[in-house]
């Protein structure tokens, strides 16, 4: 019961954005922004922590108390600030 | 005091402190290889130069044993610096090529081959291994001998050393991997094994034993720390930056004075080495099954990985032993640990999710799946699964010594002898008291049995033989998670009925001062920004993100601390809470999951409201998770304190406000659980109402006349009857119905309709005992001939008309009438054990009866195993059939006739009983589903009430508030139903003795103005809270009942709802913040 899970479909735009950067001659590595919910998702993002796996600093996290209540508009902001690609877990 | 100049920048330091000591203060990176805190420093390896100028001159120093001087001007950079870096490092290389940290060095330092011929040697000649030694070790076992290019790192005469501890000092302060203690010692360097990993894997004297330890801090093991033993090393004292080791700590003896006690001692494994036939402890593949628990783990020996131990290689073949240590007279544990069967099967099956490739054999006696959800995933396992079921007792485990392979021999179902070999075998070991408590047990004078469990008087099984001690979990019986989590309910239950006068009386209220209002000023933000030791600071450069978070806007404090949260930093955050007037608060550091509730109390002490704060998880999802990036992990760290700054800054304070819990409880049922639970809260002194359906309290129990270890539940449930009746904080409310329910957590309505007129009640909490029911059964000529009964019916006629049985001659008993069919595949759990008990009784009354009970699998789990020996031996005849050919139940010439194909004898048998006595299944009660809809709670597939966690919350619902207990969760013993009785009053309690809870905060609230009633929220919204407010035209949302999710929010379409700290706004400014 940890909310809503909403489908990005950033895929083919990550992979157009992919080709260009390679093009370009540069490696690409995607901006990701993840929103999470408390209980489920952030929870196991600090157990990656305590056991040091690790992954790229390009990943952000914002704690929702639920994933119920990442708005649309949430995630277009996200883009607009930057974001390559939105991940929502809960 | 000193300042001086650290690569252009004034710093402070204390007198006698080197240069290499500040400017890790001061985050200046300046690598070594010889350097170690808990050793003086020696200068050895040189590459720690930095460049003093003094007014007149520069020069090239080891800035590790250098003291710093007033006015002195340090470069650790400059180009000479790193000039003469590059070129030791060259020749180290030169000299080690082949080690690592050299190798790293090197490259950051731009060399790629070093100039000079290179050498084979891996030793650098630090000396942190010979210093380390005799400082710290007081040892000097090994030491640098020779000299010039023949300096090395030895001990005297080339011989092994007679002096050395073995204790690895050196190995571990190696840098270079040179060290071996092998070569230093005449003894052989013994690995200390992991208790938890049940030695499977090393562990340091200094540790945290395991992941989920409580609490979770590192202790010193007494037995092998080297300082404790010897008084010498103690570098863990150095090295420790909050100061928290005390080597004078002692074992303390503390005297508590108790009202009550209540033992949870657990359990041990049997001693596999007992059972010498199946070779644990000589062949290295055999194994036990906590053993390949552990392995299983991603926190075990192998990160999870599935090896077998003797070549590290993967099995594909694993075989699991069953009833190792159980119903095994020969050892003296006839009886049966309840958990292996279903540990087994979970095991086999997590270990095909690891690898596909594995094939599981389970050999069983009986498979006891009789647990909730139990039946269903034996199922599983066993179609779809993948994992095959062998019915066979190994008698023996061989080993073939080239291979390591184990050979088994069984007999399978059509009775050949067949011979498999396996990669892996693991040994299902049962369950028995840790011995520690035998001794325990002697002390506190109370009765154990004579497998040394807790003698509990029969039908309350957390009671022990001395009045006021409980008992609970394994100590009592075998048992699995749920009955341990409930029963551990039911002890404290039954020693708060004790203390019930007492409660509250020890209790100390925490006082903070007055709420400073906030609204009138502009945003202060102070941002704490924490190192944590070398946690973040190891990584982040935090000074660097300090002064960032300085040019924040609204930020009016930013500091670094070691430690946030010590007890120091919080006193310093009240201060500078109050110093500069801040009004939002961040703080940088680890989860807010472990550390916001300490940080929000800080503040609310210095008079700010505690939704006033925000967390920045730079360690948990920073320094830890980037540890090899220092540099992208500190621009990250400062993007995550700007976000925070940026939600902070529109934080706004929230108050949560109190309301009166109505300390009174509601039971739904009257059988033996309801009436249990209500006496239970009574006697806590809370009022409590029960409701009951049917005109007459007691349900099946009144029916239960005798249980197979001598207890009298028809008996115990009258005298319950009474003493719940005469109570006078008890109203018993017969052919009665609950309508309706509203409210929430500790302030419920509901209206009741009695004997068809209504009343209205209301209660803080609420326990459903709505029970059970015998299936009645159609199949087997049941109810077509008077010769086919119930178990229910012949027990009746075993306790008041016995005549009736005494010319009995043959009499059938079949088993899982109504259960365990693809219809209804679950198991009833008591059937098998009433079987045994009536069984018992028949050949008690009339000794030449001939009992047959044709069952499935013999599920007399726990102590119940020891009746069902009885049985056997007082020549009760058990027939085993399987689901494909049920028995065939006929009439012929008047006479009843079973035709069923006995898997033991692997033949058809014939018998002409005089009476057929069928187990039938236990069905729910079925006003459950009346009782469900009212209080909108779940049900299982079988029609069970599904409880919130099926292992680990086996009383409560997900819906707070609301507990459950009896036949009415799944079916189960009459003492079981009252230990969960018991529980559940323990649970309910907890509200109901809270004189007053506080709601909001974090909840939604509804903007009436947008609000159009599109109920919307109401379909959206888990909890059923957004109600319609039929008079003022709004949904209104309940403060108590809400959890905050904000599913409602996202789903209106008017965005008239919002919730508390988690605004849109909030959010916003947070993500806008994000690059």
């Amino acid at each position: 019961m940890c909310g809503l899970g909403y489908k990005t479909n950033m895929e083919q735009q990550t992979a157009s954005q992919i080709q260009q950067q390679q093009t370009a001659g540069e490696e690409f590595e995607p901006k990701i922004e993840a929103f999470v919910c408390t209980y489920c998702t952030y929870t196991a993002a600090d157990m990656a922590g305590s056991q040091r796996l690790q992954y790229p600093p390009t990943v952000r996290i914002v704690k929702y108390l639920c994933t119920g209540k990442v708005e649309i508009v949430h995630i277009l902001k996200a883009f607009e600030a930057g974001a390559d690609a939105v991940f929502v877990g809960g | 005091m000193i300042t001086f100049k650290l690569n252009g920048r004034e710093v402070v330091a204390q007198e006698g402190q080197t240069i290499l000591e500040v400017a890790r203060q001061y985050n200046v990176n300046i690598p070594t290889l010889c350097y170690h805190r808990a050793l003086s420093p020696a200068g050895a390896c040189r590459l720690c130069t930095v460049e003093v100028y003094d007014g007149r001159r520069t020069r090239l120093v080891t800035s590790c044993n250098y003291p710093v001087w007033r006015d002195m001007e340090v470069r650790t950079d400059s180009e000479r610096v790193v000039t003469g870096r590059r070129m030791i490092l060259e020749l180290l290389l030169a000299r080690c090529p082949d080690v690592k940290v050299l190798q790293e060095l090197a490259r950051e330092y731009g060399i790629e081959q070093p100039r000079f011929r290179p050498e084979t040697n891996d030793c650098i000649l630090c000396g942190l291994c010979t210093r380390m030694c005799e400082e710290r070790m007081g040892v000097s076992a090994i030491s640098l001998t020779g000299r010039g290019v023949e300096l090395e790192v030895d001990t005297p005469f080339h011989l092994h050393s007679e002096v050395c501890r073995t204790c690895g000092a050196c190995v571990s302060v190696c840098p270079t991997g040179h060290i071996k203690l092998e070569d230093i010692c005449a003894r052989k360097p013994q690995v200390i094994p992991s208790e938890f990993n049940r030695g499977m894997g090393p562990r340091k004297p200094i540790n945290i034993p395991f992941a989920q330890a409580t609490p979770n801090v590192a202790q010193i093991d007494p037995e092998t720390c080297v300082h404790l033993n010897t008084g010498a090393c103690g570098v863990c004292q150095e090295v420790c930056g909050p100061g928290a080791i005390n080597f004078d700590q002692k074992d303390e003896i503390i005297e508590v004075d108790a009202g009550a006690v209540i033992l949870a001692t657990g359990f041990e494994t049997f001693d596999a080495r007992l059972k010498p036939e199946y070779g644990y402890g000589r062949y290295s593949n055999v194994i036990t099954s906590i053993e390949y628990e552990r392995i299983l783990s991603a926190g075990g020996p192998f990160k999870g990985h599935i090896q077998r131990p003797s070549d590290a290689k993967e099995p594909k073949k694993i075989a699991w032993i069953q009833c190792v240590g159980s119903r095994d007279a020969s050892l003296g544990c006839e009886y049966c640990s309840y958990v292996c069967c279903m540990y087994a099967t979970k095991q086999a099956m997590i270990s095909r999710e690891h690898d596909r490739e594995i094939e599981p054999t389970v050999f069983y006696i009986d498979m006891r799946a009789p647990g909730k959800g139990f039946e269903r995933y034996y199922n599983r396992a066993r179609t779809t699964g993948g994992v095959r079921y062998v019915r066979s007792m190994i008698s023996r485990v061989l080993e073939n010594p080239q291979t390591h392979n184990l050979d088994l021999a069984y007999v399978d179902e059509s009775g050949e002898i067949q011979s498999e070999t396996f990669d892996m075998v693991i040994l299902s070991v049962g369950l028995r008291p840790d011995p520690a408590f035998l001794e325990l047990a002697k002390n506190l004078g109370i009765e154990l049995n004579r497998f040394g469990f807790c003698e509990s008087q029969p039908l309350d099984t957390v009671s022990t033989s001395r009045p006021g001690i409980f008992a609970c979990g394994v100590i009592q019986s075998p048992k699995g998670i749920p009955s341990s989590v409930l029963q551990g309910s039911s002890a404290a239950g039954a020693a708060t009925s004790l203390l019930a006068e007492a409660r509250g009386t020890l209790v100390k209220e925490k006082a903070y001062p007055k709420e400073r209002d906030i609204t009138e000023e502009e945003p202060r933000i102070g941002v704490f920004l924490c190192d944590c030791g070398i946690n973040i600071a190891g990584t982040i450069d935090v000074g660097e993100v300090t002064e960032y978070v300085k040019t924040l806007p609204h930020v009016v404090f930013a500091h670094e601390y070691l430690f946030t949260c010590s007890t120091d930093s919080q006193v310093d955050m009240k201060a500078m809470i109050e110093e500069y007037q801040l009004n939002r608060v961040v703080v940088a550091s680890c989860s807010p999951r472990t550390h916001e509730p300490l940080f929000q109390d800080t503040i609310r002490e210095a008079g700010l409201n505690k939704y006033l704060f925000e967390m920045a998880n730079v360690r948990d999802q920073g320094s830890w998770v980037h540890t090899f990036d220092p540099e992208r992990a500190t621009s990250k760290a400062k993007d995550l304190v700007r976000m925070a700054v940026a939600r902070a800054e529109r934080l706004h304070p929230l108050y949560e406000f109190p309301f009166d819990v109505i300390q009174k409880g509601l039971v739904v049922g009257g059988g033996l659980a309801g009436l249990t639970s209500a006496f239970t809260l009574a006697e806590q002194g809370f009022e409590t109402c029960l409701v009951e359906q049917s005109d007459q309290l007691g349900g099946n129990a009144r029916t239960l006349y005798y249980t197979e270890d001598g207890a009298r539940p028809a008996e115990y449930v009258q005298k319950l009857i009474n003493k719940v009746e005469a109570h006078p904080l008890i109203t018993v409310y017969t052919r009665a119905e609950v309508k309706n329910y509203s409210g929430h957590l500790g302030e419920f309505k509901s209206t009741v309709s009695v004997n068809g007129k209504t009343e209205e009640i209301s209660y803080g909490a609420v326990i459903v005992a709505t029970g059970g029911t015998e299936y009645q059964p159609t199949e087997y000529l049941c109810g077509q001939n008077d010769h086919v009964i119930t178990q229910k019916e012949i027990e009746r006629r075993i306790v008041f008309d016995p005549d009736s049985l005494k010319e009995v001659r043959d009499l059938v008993m079949i088993q899982c009438v109504g259960c365990m069919d693809e219809e209804h595949p679950y198991c009833s759990r008591v059937c098998c054990t009433t079987a045994v008990k009536n069984s018992l009784k028949l050949k008690e009354l009339n000794p030449e009866i001939n009992v047959y009970v044709l069952y499935r699998d013999m599920r007399t789990f726990a102590f119940m195993e020891l009746s069902y020996k009885k049985a056997r031996e007082q020549g009760v005849r058990f027939l085993r059939y399987f689901l494909r050919q049920k028995p065939e139940v006929a009439e012929v010439d008047g006479r009843l006739q079973v035709k069923v194909f006995d898997q033991n004898l692997r033949g058809e048998v014939i018998l002409e009983p005089d009476l057929l006595v069928l187990s039938a299944a236990i069905r729910p009660n079925p006003r459950s589903k009346q009782v469900a809809d009212v209080f909108k709670l779940p049900l299982d597939q079988d029609g069970f009430f599904a409880e919130a966690h099926l292992k680990l919350r086996p009383v409560d619902f997900a819906n707070a508030g609301i507990f459950l207990c009896g036949l009415a969760h799944m079916p189960k013993f009459a003492d079981e139903a009252i230990a969960q009785a018991k529980a559940a009053a323990s649970r309910a309690s907890t509200v109901l003795s809270e004189k007053q809870m506080y709601v909001g905060g974090t909840v939604a609230t509804v903007d009436a103005t947008k609000c159009a009633i599109c109920l919307t929220c109401v379909r959206t919204c888990p909890y059923n809270v957004p109600k319609v407010d039929e008079e003022e035209g709004v949904i209104k949302i309940d403060a108590a009942a809400c959890q905050g999710c904000g599913n409602c929010a996202t789903a209106c379409p008017r965005g008239a709802i919002e919730v508390g700290h988690s605004t849109d706004e909030q959010f916003v400014a947070k993500i806008c913040a994000l690059y």
